[in-house]
């Protein structure tokens, strides 16, 4: 009820368009959407655009030490939208103080394992754990947000899913003009029209490497914006 | 001092150019069925599956308008400002701003506008008639340069500023007939405003029919292709004539309702190839998608931008006492 309601409002505020350029067949397949990390909408956007069959079991994955932290995020990110919560790298590394760093940002490109990679790698065996079977998740790979809205680097917390969940179906989510609608730092909304962009699905190739797979999934969300 | 508005039952003017509305509906809609039936050709059958659409979504703007007009003032001044509104995002979309203009935006949508509306429905013509052009003009800037960003600062300034007037100050318009009391006219004041909306609208689609079924020599190709000189001839003439046999409805003689058919139908087309213009520049076709087969909120309510504020004032000046 709530979260219907809350998505309905996400959609309304973002005026939302939704786009599949391909169909999600069957909608129920365990997926992970990932999407470039705009706004504070973004998850709500991508959850409330899935098919109903879909978002039905879908989970976004949200940090702790913003999620957790007062009364209203922990209800909402628990009981609203039973998002994988996880706890991030034990260092403070990266924690940021608007806290919409999302957590498979924290695996970085380091082949020394320091200690919040070593504690970033506990969180993606996390959220592969939550996934289980069924369970599909929302995630931002870029880790955080930009302040002019470009899209930045991947963070590999995406490969190293792949690596635990073989054969894991990835569709990229592409949000157009949410940074306008509530920028970096603003809290108040501006009702400008967005538009919602699902990609068709991509898989990691055996073998293929690192770099090149974060990429290839990078070029494949780049591809899906407005010309 | 401000007044409040009172609500106006259906008066038998607005009762007879209901019903003829509905006629024109329903002949409308069985000719798209005909035609449906007799396409052949692929292209046809697209040109007839549009048409069908926009008749069709005519019976839903129909029904949202005579809901309005027919439970007086409020009705009209909220239909009227959720049009504003969604017109002012459309726009807004569509052009670029910065990151800083994010306050004076959000002042756009939920000050200004509201409070635009609010004055229509107090009915206070002198703050209505200069919110916008004095005091959005004088607030937004300033607000813009303390935002701090220079960057083509008159141009984002402009394009605010032009933003509500186009979508908000001029769309007001129409509602704010209501405030006009014409001494001796039985339409009441949605009579006046009902009109101006069925003039307007009529050209939109006269010029549509006779553009396709004639339409050769464009007249501005750059800006649209479709306006042709044959459609604008041919609209321009039969919403006059249409205009003139209704003189009966309005306070006008029927020479006067001739004349002021001819302002709102040569309005209502700059207008259009005015919006046309901006869309050109910002390589869409419509504003949105909101309306099947017509775009978006500003793709319908494009012609009225420039016609209801001149139709408004002419009243104003040569009708109110």
């Amino acid at each position: 009820m709530i979260e219907r309601a809350l998505a309905r409002l996400a959609r309304i505020i973002a005026g939302a368009s939704v786009r599949f350029t391909a169909p999600l067949e069957p909608p129920e397949r365990q997926r992970v959407y990932f999407g470039n990390h705009t706004s504070h909408l973004d998850f709500i956007l991508i959850w409330s655009a899935l098919p109903a069959a879909a978002r039905a079991r879908t989970r976004p994955v949200a940090g702790a030490d913003y999620w957790m932290r007062g009364r209203v995020r922990r209800y909402l990110a628990s009981r609203v939208f039973h998002a994988v919560v996880i706890e991030r790298g034990a260092t403070g590394h990266e924690r940021e103080e608007s806290g919409s760093r999302h957590v498979l940002a924290h695996v970085r490109d380091d082949t020394a394992e320091p200690p919040h990679v070593r504690g970033a790698m506990r969180s993606v065996s996390a959220i592969a754990e939550a996934m289980g079977e069924g369970t599909s998740i929302i995630v931002f790979p870029e880790g955080t947000r930009s302040m002019d809205g470009a899209l930045l680097p991947f963070r590999s917390g995406l490969y190293h899913l792949c690596l635990l969940k073989p054969g894991l179906e990835l569709v990229p989510v592409h949000l157009d003009n949410l940074t306008r609608i509530l920028p970096k730092g603003e809290v108040l909304p501006v009702p400008l029209l967005s538009r919602v962009t699902f990609g068709a699905p991509l898989r990691m190739e055996p073998d293929e490497e690192k770099r090149a797979f974060l990429g290839r999934m990078r070029d494949a969300l780049l591809a899906l914006r407005e010309p | 001092m401000p007044r409040a508005m009172s609500p106006l039952l259906l008066n038998p003017i607005l009762a007879r150019l209901m019903v003829g509305v509905l006629m024109l509906l329903v002949i409308g809609t069985v000719v798209g069925a005909i035609l449906a039936m007799r396409a052949r050709s692929e292209s046809a059958k697209a040109t007839v599956a549009n048409l069908n659409a926009r008749i069709r979504a005519w019976w839903v703007m129909v029904a949202v308008f005579v809901i309005a007009v027919a439970t007086g003032g409020v009705g009209s001044v909220i239909l009227f400002a959720l049009m504003s509104f969604l017109a002012l995002r459309e726009f807004m979309t569509l052009t670029p701003t910065s990151r800083a203009d994010h306050g004076v935006l959000f002042w756009a949508f939920f000050i200004f506008a509201p409070i635009q509306y609010l004055l229509v429905w107090m009915q206070w013509y002198g703050l209505f008639a200069i919110l916008i052009p004095v005091y959005a003009f004088v607030t937004i800037p300033g607000r813009m340069a303390l935002a701090g960003d220079t960057t083509r600062f008159l141009e984002r300034t402009a394009t605010v500023q032009w933003g509500l007037l186009a979508c908000v100050y001029c769309v007001s318009y129409a509602p704010a007939l209501l405030m006009l009391v014409v001494p001796d006219y039985a339409g009441g004041r949605t009579g006046l405003l009902f009109y101006l909306v069925l003039i307007a609208q009529l050209n939109d689609v006269l010029q549509y029919t006779f553009g396709k079924l004639f339409g050769k020599r464009p007249i501005a190709p750059t800006v649209s292709p479709n306006k042709t000189w044959e459609g604008f001839i041919g609209g321009t003439l039969t919403t006059v004539a249409i205009g003139t046999a209704l003189w009966w409805a309005t306070p006008f003689t029927p020479l006067v309702a001739a004349a002021m058919s001819l302002v709102i139908t040569i309005l209502g087309f700059a207008g259009g190839l005015t919006m046309s213009a901006i869309k050109r520049d910002r390589g869409v076709k419509d504003y949105g998608t909101l309306i099947e087969g017509h775009g978006g909120v500003l793709d319908r309510v494009d012609s009225l931008l420039f016609a209801a504020p001149v139709y408004f004032h002419l009243i104003r000046f040569f009708y109110v006492p």
